[in-house]
C-alpha cells in the first residue's frame, strides 16, 4: 500500500497535550477530535491538512498521556501517518492498536522539510521524498504488530485468540 | 540467566520460567483500570466485541477522576457511560463522586493493587504502583478494552535501567526532586521502552510517599514502568491493607541491565523544573526571581497525606501572598479526612489558600484552577507541557510540595529557608 502527500514538520517531543489539548477529552467523536487536531502547536494544521499529508517529526512524539484521543484526532484529520525518529511506548502501541500507520525514520526526518511531497511504500519499506529526489529504508515493522494489522486490530486480534481460531 | 525485576514478574505472568528484553509476550493481568477520559472509548471497543461478561468483575477498576466532579454535561456523560457499564457488568471496583480519589493514589491505598501485581491501566500515570514492587504500564482505551474482555495484554519485555541511589537526602529535599533530578539528567527520553529499577541503600531513606512519586514520574522519562525492591517500608505499607494475597520478587544477583546511573540523594536540594518539559530542570539555588499567579499541590503525583504534611508545615501561621491563589487537593477522600483530622486544611484555608474534593482537575487543565495568557503556576503535579494546565501561552513549573506552599507565601518560586 503506497501513501502519498504532503508533509508537515514538527520537532522533538511533541507531546500528546499539543496534540489534542485535555480540553477536549470531554468528547471521543473522531470529527470533533479532528478539528483541534495540533490545535497549541499549529493553529493551520486542522483546516489545512489534506488527505494522505504526513506529521514529521523529530523523537519522541506522542509523549505524554495515554489518552487515545491523539492518534484519533490523528487518523480523522486526514493524515495517512506519522513520521518520526522515535516515538513515546504508549502513543506508539495506540496507534497500532487503533491502525494508524507510523514509522521510524530518522535519515528522512533530518531531511524532510515542511511541505515536501512523499511517498511512503508500507510493503517494501521505503520512503521517497519526491520533492527532493531522495528515497529511504524505515524500521520494518515487528512481526508481531503485522499480525496485528493483518487481524484488522487489537481487538479482533484478541477475539479470534480468545475463540481458539 | 539472571533477572531483573520487571523481568520476573512479566516471566510469572506470561506463564513462562524466564523472558529476555525484546520479547512479545502476551501476559495475565491482576488489574485493569479506567479514569473518564479513557474508559468511553474502551467501553464502546469493548461492546463492539459483544461478549456477555468482562473477564473478572474484581479486577477492573473504573474511577471518574479526570473531569469529575463532572465540570459540564459532556463530562457528566462520559462518566454516566462509565456508571452504567459498571452497573451491567458489576464491576466491584467503580468509584463514585464521594467515595472517589484519584485513582494512582486510590487504588494503592485501598489495597487493591499489591506487590508482585500486573497492572495496566488506560492512564500514563499507571507506573505509580511500581513503588510497591508491582510492575504497573499506562496503556491505551483499546488496551484496556481488551484486557476487559480477556484478562492478557501483550507486552514488548523492556530493557532495564539500573538507578542506584545512596546518601540521605538533605532538609526539604523529597522523593519529587529525586525524580526530577534524574529526569534532568537523562532527559525525556532517557529511559524510552525502558524499565527504571531501583537499587542501593538510599531507598532506606525514601518513604513509600516519596517512592509512589518517584514511580509515578517514570513515564516523564519515556519509561514503560519505575520499579523499587520490596522492602521492609513496603511490607509495612502493604499489611493490612492488601485485598489480595501478594508475591514478593527480588531481581536476581545476576540479572542484566542495560544501563546503570547513581546518585547520591545527599547531594540534592530542590529541584524546579522550567516550562515547558520536565527535563527542564534547576535547583532551586538558581531559579531567580520568578513570580507566579498560582499554587496547585495534589495530584497523582503529590497529593498524598505526606505531601500535605508537608506543604502545610511550611504554610502554617503564614499568609498566601496576595497576588496568588493557592489551591489544595487531596488525592483521595481518606487524606481528606486526615488532613482534616490533623488540622492541615485549618492551616492551609487559615493562610487563603482553597481547598477541594479529590480530581484530577487542573493537572491536566481540565477544571478547577485553569491559567489564563500569561500566567504562571508552580505545581506539585507532573507535567509542564504547553498549555498543560490551560491556555497555550501560560507557564508552569514543578517542584515538590515544600517548595510549592514557600512559593505561594513569597509570590514566586522559592523555598522554605527564604520565609521569614
Amino acid at each position: 500500500m503506497e501513501l502519498r502527500g504532503k508533509a508537515w514538520k514538527y520537532g522533538d517531543d511533541v507531546d500528546t497535550d499539543v496534540i489534542i489539548p485535555a480540553r477536549y477529552l470531554n468528547t471521543s467523536d473522531p470529527a470533533e477530535l479532528a478539528r483541534h487536531c495540533m490545535e497549541d502547536i499549529d493553529a493551520t494544521f486542522a483546516s489545512k491538512v489534506a488527505a494522505g499529508d504526513f506529521i514529521v517529526a523529530g523523537k519522541n512524539f506522542g509523549c505524554g498521556s495515554s489518552r487515545e484521543h491523539a492518534p484519533i484526532a490523528i487518523k480523522a484529520s486526514g493524515a495517512s501517518a506519522v513520521i518520526a525518529r522515535s516515538f513515546a511506548r504508549i502513543f506508539y502501541r495506540n496507534a497500532f492498536n487503533m491502525g494508524l500507520p507510523i514509522f521510524e525514520a530518522p535519515d528522512a526526518v533530518d531531511e524532510i522539510e515542511a511541505g515536501d511531497r512523499l511517498a511512503v511504500d508500507m510493503e517494501r519499506g521505503s520512503l521517497r521524498n519526491e520533492t527532493k529526489g531522495k528515497e529511504y529504508r524505515f524500521t520494518p515493522i515487528p512481526p508481531f504488530m503485522r499480525e496485528l494489522v493483518a487481524a484488522g486490530g487489537l481487538l479482533h486480534y484478541i477475539s479470534k485468540r480468545k475463540k481458539g481460531d | 540467566m539472571g533477572m531483573t525485576l520487571t523481568e520476573k514478574i512479566l516471566a510469572a505472568h506470561a506463564g513462562r520460567d524466564a523472558v529476555a528484553p525484546g520479547e512479545l509476550i502476551l501476559a495475565k493481568v491482576d488489574l485493569a483500570l479506567g479514569n473518564d477520559v479513557t474508559s468511553p472509548i474502551a467501553i464502546q471497543a469493548f461492546r463492539s466485541l459483544g461478549a456477555p461478561a468482562v473477564f473478572d468483575r474484581g479486577r477492573i477498576a473504573l474511577v471518574p477522576d479526570h473531569f469529575a466532579p463532572n465540570k459540564d454535561i459532556k463530562s457528566a456523560e462520559q462518566v454516566k457511560m462509565m456508571r452504567e457499564f459498571a452497573k451491567e457488568f458489576g464491576i466491584v471496583n467503580y468509584f463514585e463522586v464521594g467515595r472517589m480519589g484519584i485513582e494512582h493514589v486510590l487504588l494503592p491505598d485501598e489495597g487493591l493493587v499489591v506487590p508482585g501485581d500486573l497492572v495496566i491501566g488506560a492512564d500514563s500515570h499507571t507506573c505509580t504502583y511500581g513503588a510497591l514492587c508491582a510492575f504497573s504500564t499506562g496503556v491505551g482505551s483499546t488496551d484496556l478494552a481488551a484486557a476487559m474482555f480477556s484478562g492478557e495484554v501483550w507486552l514488548k519485555v523492556p530493557e532495564t535501567l539500573r538507578i542506584v541511589l545512596s546518601g540521605r537526602p538533605a532538609k526539604w529535599v523529597e522523593g519529587k526532586d529525586v525524580i526530577l533530578h534524574i529526569i534532568g539528567e537523562i532527559g525525556v527520553d532517557g529511559a524510552l521502552y525502558r524499565a527504571m529499577e531501583y537499587a542501593g541503600d538510599g531507598i532506606a531513606h525514601l518513604s513509600m510517599a516519596w517512592r509512589f512519586t518517584m514511580a509515578n514520574m517514570a513515564i516523564e522519562a519515556g519509561a514503560k514502568n519505575g520499579i523499587f525492591p520490596f522492602d521492609a517500608a513496603t511490607k509495612a505499607y502493604s499489611d493490612g491493607r492488601a485485598k489480595r494475597k501478594y508475591e514478593v520478587v527480588t531481581a536476581d544477583p545476576g540479572a542484566r541491565y542495560a544501563d546503570e546511573i547513581s546518585v547520591d540523594l545527599s547531594a540534592l536540594e530542590p529541584v524546579v523544573a522550567f516550562p515547558h518539559l520536565p527535563e527542564n530542570t534547576k535547583p532551586l539555588s538558581q531559579v531567580g526571581d520568578v513570580p507566579i499567579d498560582q499554587v496547585v499541590v495534589g495530584s497523582c503525583t503529590n497529593g498524598r497525606i505526606e505531601d500535605l504534611r508537608s506543604a502545610a508545615a511550611v504554610i502554617r501561621g503564614r499568609k498566601v501572598h496576595d497576588g496568588v491563589r493557592m489551591l489544595i487537593f487531596p488525592a483521595t477522600q481518606e487524606i481528606y479526612l486526615q488532613a482534616m483530622r490533623e488540622g492541615l486544611m485549618e492551616a492551609f484555608v487559615t493562610a487563603g489558600a482553597a481547598f477541594s474534593t479529590p480530581t484530577c482537575g487542573p493537572c491536566l487543565g481540565g477544571h478547577m484552577g485553569i491559567l489564563a495568557k500569561g500566567e504562571r503556576a508552580i505545581s506539585t503535579t507532573n507535567r509542564n507541557f504547553v498549555g498543560r494546565m490551560g491556555h497555550p501561552e501560560s507557564e508552569v513549573y514543578l517542584s515538590n510540595p515544600a517548595v510549592a506552599a514557600a512559593s505561594a507565601v513569597l509570590g514566586r518560586i522559592g523555598g522554605p529557608d527564604e520565609l521569614p
